[in-house]
């Protein structure tokens, strides 16, 4: 039937020399230089003085500016962040034309005001206020007041730190929603609508939900953002907090560079163990799309077989 | 299958009309389908099928004309002859009555096979958890999926996607089905268990109105056809008649481009042999 007769004649397994790849091994080598010297250096200069940076990080008011400054700062600002973020953003894509400008004027004003400006000047809101009166509209008036708010002491809290740094983050949050719920398909809310769900329910049990798949990453990313501006907490003057309570020893003892080097540890911490709940917070939400890992996995595979 | 033609109306559309952007899509449709009728909707692309289909559960507004389902009149309260418009809520009320299955499926694809079944009516109707998984496992079952529960909707082929749209659209209970090409996205093998579904649902008795280019389900389940071209009815009534000898132009040439796009295509020519739809 054929010349090839016999299975000797017929093309076997493949054992072919891969591509070489010269560049990656010269870039490997003068990376390996480079880190060489940086680890020689540190090692050999006593000024870098790990044992005291390690010391620091292991004290008392650091460990308390880094939970509560620093990560309670954090979560509470980015619940804030998501949950009003995402409000604006429903808002914005409402049919209500009262609520969708209420909701562009939020975020055109939370975007504008550089975060350390508006923590600045929310601490002094004391100065206007100095106390305010909870009750019915223009209770003062009315003689109807039933609690009162001292501003300054409250300005100078956490709490209110936290709420500045939640109020800007929600202006940034509502945009990321907004691309998120845009980009779920309109046949989405048009079968949950079919099914008779009221637009609230196919916006809570339909949309939201396929819409955190593209919400989450940049999250991520604001979140980790988000670690690192609680340092700007210490523009209302609030000091526990990691940067500033690191700070201090370095100034204390004159070992500045030490301190730092404790922040810039804890940043790095910190972040990292965000960026692995980021990833199985993109599992749980990624679900029914596909078997995300497998594909990663392959990328990994094809990489090693390159070489 | 000759249905009694005194059994209720269920949908009555009077002189609809929608433009879009000034565009007119649909130019005064007249049509009644009563409780247990199958009616197909055949007609040229463009001809405002799914936008008729989208009207009668308000996923469009219409700007003229009627709509009444099963004595409802969709999407307004007539208040002493002064129409109001019915609120979200209300609207959503009247959609729960209507299944509707979609050209793409659009199964919800963050909830698997059963949960897609169950969350019309454990969030719509309150069923409990408990009673709406019974349902929908027997739901699955009855569009041959009874061992795909958990299966997400990227993890089924397109026949079974639309079959598990089905299941989801009858776990409301719906009075009346709207189907809109059902089978026009499947490839070509898949398209035979989509429609047996749906013959079994009008063997039962289900109420439907099915956009399609299947000639041979037009021929064996509908009851009436009703050929739409350039925004009105142009001719309706039994398959014999409207595919079997049809009175205008319009439709002829629309069933002759049909033939001979299917014979491109493989598929067995329809029409034309008559053998299988009784005789009026
Ligand atoms: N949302 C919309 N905005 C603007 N024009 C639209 C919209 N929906 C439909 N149309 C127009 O209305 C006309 C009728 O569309 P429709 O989808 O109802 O046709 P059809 O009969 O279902 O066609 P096909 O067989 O291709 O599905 C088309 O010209 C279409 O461009
Ligand atoms: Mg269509």
């Amino acid at each position: 039937m054929s010349s090839i007769s016999n299975d000797a004649d017929r093309p076997g397994a493949i054992d072919a020399r891969p591509v070489r790849h010269p560049g990656r091994w010269v870039a490997i080598a003068v990376i390996a230089v480079v880190v060489g010297m940086m680890v020689n250096s540190a090692m050999t200069n006593p000024r870098w003085n790990w044992s005291f940076a390690a010391e620091v990080m292991q004290q008392k008011p650091v460990l308390e500016g880094l939970l509560k400054g620093t990560i309670i700062g954090t979560v509470g600002a980015m619940i804030i962040g998501v949950g009003l973020g995402v409000l604006v953003a429903v808002m914005r894509l409402s049919d209500n034309p009262v609520l969708r400008y209420v909701a562009f004027a939020y975020t055109w004003f939370f975007r504008s005001m550089p975060r350390y400006v508006l923590l600045a000047t929310m601490g002094s809101l004391g100065y206007l206020y100095p106390v305010v009166d909870l009750g019915v509209p223009f209770a003062q008036s009315l003689g109807l007041t039933f609690a009162q708010l001292d501003v300054n002491a409250l300005s100078r809290g956490l709490m209110f730190g936290i709420l500045g740094l939640g109020l800007s983050e929600a202006a940034y949050m509502a945009e990321i929603a907004r691309a998120g719920i845009l980009s779920v398909d309109k046949g989405q809310s048009e079968a949950a609508q079919a099914l008779g769900m009221s637009p609230g329910q196919t916006m809570r049990r339909i949309i939201l939900p396929q819409a955190m798949r593209v919400i989450v990453p940049p999250t991520g990313n604001e979140t980790i953002a988000m670690v690192k501006d609680t340092s700007l907490l210490l523009a209302m003057s609030i000091t526990t907090e990691l940067f500033f309570q690191t700070q201090a020893i370095g100034t204390r003892t004159l070992k500045i560079m030490p301190a730092y080097v404790a922040a810039c540890a804890w940043y790095l911490i910190v972040c990292s163990v965000l960026m692995v709940g980021q990833s199985y917070l993109e599992k749980y939400f990624g679900r029914g799309f596909g078997p995300m890992p497998k594909k990663t996995k392959q990328k990994i595979t094809k990489i090693g077989a390159d070489h | 299958m000759a249905r009694p033609m005194d059994a209720p109306v269920l949908v009555r559309a009077i002189n609809v009309t929608k433009s879009f952007h000034g565009n007119q899509v649909l130019k005064g449709i007249d049509m009644e389908v009563r409780t247990g009728e199958v009616v197909v909707l055949l007609g040229p692309s463009g001809s405002g099928k799914t936008t008729f289909l989208r009207c009668i559960n308000q996923l469009e507004t219409i700007d003229g004309g009627r709509i009444w389902v099963d004595g409802d009149l969709m999407g307004y309260e007539d208040k002493g002859g002064v129409l109001h418009r019915l609120h979200d809520k209300k609207i959503a009320s009247q959609r729960r009555g209507i299944g509707m299955c979609f050209q793409r499926f659009n199964l919800f694809p963050h909830k698997t096979a059963l949960e897609n079944v169950m969350e019309g009516p454990v969030q719509v109707k309150k069923t409990s958890k408990a009673e709406a998984e019974q349902r929908a496992i027997e739901l699955l079952e009855q569009v041959g999926l009874g061992d795909k529960p958990a299966a997400y909707p990227a993890q089924l082929s397109g026949g079974q996607q639309q079959r598990v749209a089905i299941a989801r659209a009858l776990a409301m209970d719906p009075k009346l089905m709207l189907f809109d090409e059902p089978t026009s996205a499947l490839d070509p093998e898949l398209v035979g268990e989509v429609l047996k579904v749906m013959r079994d649902l009008a063997a039962k008795g289900m109420t439907m109105i099915v956009v399609t280019h299947e000639m041979g389900f037009a021929r064996e389940v509908a009851d009436r056809v009703v050929f739409m071209d350039g925004g009105v009815v142009v001719e309706e009534g039994p398959p014999s008649e409207v595919i079997g000898n049809p009175q205008h132009n319009r439709t002829r040439a629309f069933l002759s481009r049909m033939r001979q796009e299917e014979a491109a295509h493989g598929r067995p020519p329809t029409t034309v042999d008559l053998s299988d739809v009784p005789a009026e």
